[in-house]
């Protein structure tokens, strides 16, 4: 493998890996909240790449069905915490999480039928040439995706670490019972963690959209890398979502430049596996630690 | 501790979902393998028949499957329009062996298990004489033990390789062109027109991908062309470059694509963004505008085999030509959109039947049996029939063209 060849295989994975980064993100804020694993986020992803390919469709600019997505899905999930999660507040987290699994395949047939089978295309962001770095070509889009993806974590950051409201939803996660005693509207902060969540999720799917097309299908998969990305950075924690979700990527891509030519399917066996390894030798995630060993 | 326990649950949950999500990939992806051109009309057979006198007695009863809705009804809707328009046309002209025709349609709903459930219900309750359908590949594949038990002929309209590839075949005919047509197709284009030697292929890793990448292995040898690298990908994966990095490291003349959207645009998306300008050859299973909508200038240059009714130009057979020109003009009045490939599908597939039916002069399954066996030169918009008790494929290479996309609508590319 040359030096350029690898780059190229770093340029790849930082594609694929900035996605699962958002959406382990999305996973991350829903559990810290909630300790609930939300596996309706990969669709959340595609809700928000197909309501702003039909924006784009009926005539709005890219900027506005890019809001017009992210404001959609926030709606959605705002419904989806009011009514299928918060009635089952008493019932425990595990009902909670099947209810997020039903819930996805309810929202992939809801695009089915809306949507149809057929993956819809958005125009790029910034025209399709591609950008020479080093040796290797990065699509616009990637850097696209890249750049708002450190913007959304910065912001976050800022948010949970300077405002009363961040503050308290760190709080909830901390201890619950202390947080109420102090005044914290839990129900607020979890209604809260749903939006924010899908807004973010949302906000990937309308970016890789131009770069990797988007169909009612397409969650699933997202989804599922999503959810590894955040458990081998650390579920909880945001820092570590970005992290695990980066180097997910860049493992698989790195997988398929190593492996035997012909064998790029291993490549999610790879990165399971590696997944695997990691949790053996810190359960935590390779940033965890607080919030899982709260308990 | 709970906690742990909570991701460990949610572990094995992904890990159920992922699996969940892959059958049903392979499920969906069969479906669209169908693609191809589609359409016309011949003289339905028993139209030559009774002239004045309407048709009397008992109907002949003939069922059929097709995935009306579901993910596949883009090739149902229109294999059911094209069933029933030739049903009243076969009246109108006096019927099949002078008797009525009728056609039971079932809903196999994009899914195989309601594919079995249908044909059951055809042959008990219905008493059919032969099944046309279904759809879909997995349905087919489903269907077929059902109908070579009761031994009822069934020609299906999907295109997987194993559907007569299999046996037992005894029952079982077809009548788009079968993917390792296609594969044959784009292999002969690579050798005879670009006349290079060393490939590399893309492909998906779903039924349809896998199938095509076993198919041009075991025949890459007899174009003379040699196989320098091979990588697969998930239908829905969202960047191809890592693959593509591999494969152009190889140093291939030519890359060929087996899969169903959206993979092969993304992959002509990537291979605009890596340089690489060698020639994609895609399959069939682009034969879509989907594909020319999602890859958008990537798409230009791209060829892939198909069936001649995407290119209606291509059709130069005289005799050919006035079939697909009868039908188109039928299909449209009675639908209001020019057929698609599917509909050639069905309309060669009633059309087969009802001609072995004519020939047999009986509704005897062993009679039809032979009479399909038997079928030569039977022309349709899917192209020239010829069947055999060992081939239950009838068509030919010479059915299939190459076609290349140009200016975001597809020309002939030979």
């Amino acid at each position: 493998m040359t030096f350029e060849q690898l780059l190229q295989y770093v340029a790849s994975g930082l594609t694929n890996g900035s996605i699962y980064a958002l959406t382990a993100l999305g996973f991350t804020l829903i559990y810290n909240a909630t300790d609930i694993i939300n596996f309706a986020q990969g669709e959340f992803v595609m809700l928000g790449g197909l309501s702003a390919v039909s924006l784009h469709e009926a005539g709005a600019p890219l900027p506005v069905a890019f809001a017009g997505a992210v404001l959609t899905v926030t709606v959605v999930g705002i419904l989806f915490e009011l009514l299928a999660i918060r009635p089952l507040l008493r019932s425990g987290v595990l009902t909670q999480i099947i209810v997020t699994v039903g819930a996805s395949l309810a929202f992939r047939t809801g695009a089915l039928m809306i949507w149809g089978r057929d993956a819809r295309p958005l125009p790029s962001f910034s025209g399709e040439t591609p950008v020479r770095l080093l040796g290797a070509t990065f699509n616009r889009q990637t850097i696209w995706v890249f750049g708002l993806t450190l913007v959304i974590v910065v912001a976050l950051q800022l948010f949970y670490r300077r405002t009363l409201t961040g503050k308290a939803v760190r709080a909830c996660s901390i201890n619950p019972m202390a947080a109420r005693l102090m005044g914290v509207s839990y129900s607020r902060v979890v209604l809260l963690s749903f939006a924010v969540s899908a807004a973010i999720s949302a906000a990937g799917g309308v970016m890789i959209t131009p770069a990797s097309f988007m169909s009612y299908a397409s969650g699933s998969l997202i989804g599922l890398k999503g959810f590894a990305a955040a458990i081998l950075g650390g579920l909880g924690n945001p820092l570590g979502a970005v992290i695990g979700g980066l180097l997910l990527g860049i493992i698989e891509a790195l997988s398929v430049g190593l492996l035997p030519g012909g064998s790029s399917g291993y490549k999610d066996g790879v990165a399971f596996l590696i997944l695997v390894l990691v949790l053996f030798a810190r359960p935590q995630g390779l940033m965890g630690g607080r919030i899982v060993d709260k308990a | 501790m709970k906690h742990r326990y909570l991701v460990y649950l949610a572990v094995a949950l992904a890990l159920v979902a992922a699996l969940i999500g892959a059958v049903g990939c392979g499920g969906d992806e069969t479906t669209t393998t169908t693609v191809e051109p589609a359409s016309t009309e011949t003289t339905a057979p028993a139209s030559t028949e009774t002239t004045a006198t309407g048709p009397s007695g008992e109907p002949v009863i003939i069922g059929a499957v097709v995935s009306a809705t579901g993910p596949a009804s883009p090739l149902g809707e229109p294999e059911k329009a094209t069933l029933l328009m030739m049903e009243k046309q076969v009246n109108d002209a006096g019927g099949i062996l002078g008797r009525p025709l009728k056609v039971i349609i079932e809903d196999d709903q994009s899914d195989p298990q309601n594919a079995v459930t249908a044909a059951q219900k055809l042959i008990q309750q219905d008493k059919v004489v032969a099944i046309v359908g279904p759809s879909i590949s997995p349905s087919a594949l489903a269907m077929k033990p059902i109908t070579n038990q009761a031994k009822i002929p069934q020609l299906a309209m999907a295109a997987a390789n194993a559907i007569t590839d299999e046996p037992p075949i005894d029952w079982m005919w077809r009548t788009p062109p079968k993917d390792a047509l296609a594969a044959a197709k784009a292999l002969s284009y690579v050798s005879e027109t670009l006349k290079l030697t060393k490939v590399a292929v893309l492909h998906d890793e779903n039924a349809f991908g896998a199938s095509g990448l076993a198919e041009i292995e075991k025949t890459a040898p007899d174009w003379g062309i040699e196989i320098v690298a091979k990588e697969s990908y998930k239908t829905d994966e969202t960047d191809l470059t890592a693959q593509l990095n591999k494969i152009k490291g190889a140093n291939p003349e030519v890359l060929v694509v087996w899969g169903t959207n959206p993979g092969p645009a993304v992959a002509a998306k990537n291979m605009k963004q890596l340089g690489m300008d060698i020639p994609y050859v895609g399959s069939h299973g682009i034969a879509n505008k989907t594909f020319i909508d999602l890859a958008g200038d990537a798409a230009e240059g791209v060829v892939f085999p198909a069936g001649k009714l995407l290119v209606p130009s291509s059709i130069v057979d005289p005799q050919q030509k006035a079939v697909v020109d009868q039908f188109a003009a039928a299909y449209e009045a009675v639908v209001g959109s020019p057929p698609p490939t599917f509909a050639g599908h069905a309309f060669d597939a009633l059309g087969l039947l009802l001609s072995a039916i004519d020939t047999a002069q009986s509704t005897d399954a062993a009679a039809i049996q032979t009479a399909l066996n038997e079928t030569t030169g039977f022309t349709g918009p899917d192209g020239v029939y010829n069947y055999t008790p060992t081939n239950h494929d009838g068509l030919s290479i010479d059915d299939m063209i190459v076609v290349k996309i140009e200016g975001g609508s597809w020309v002939l590319a030979e």
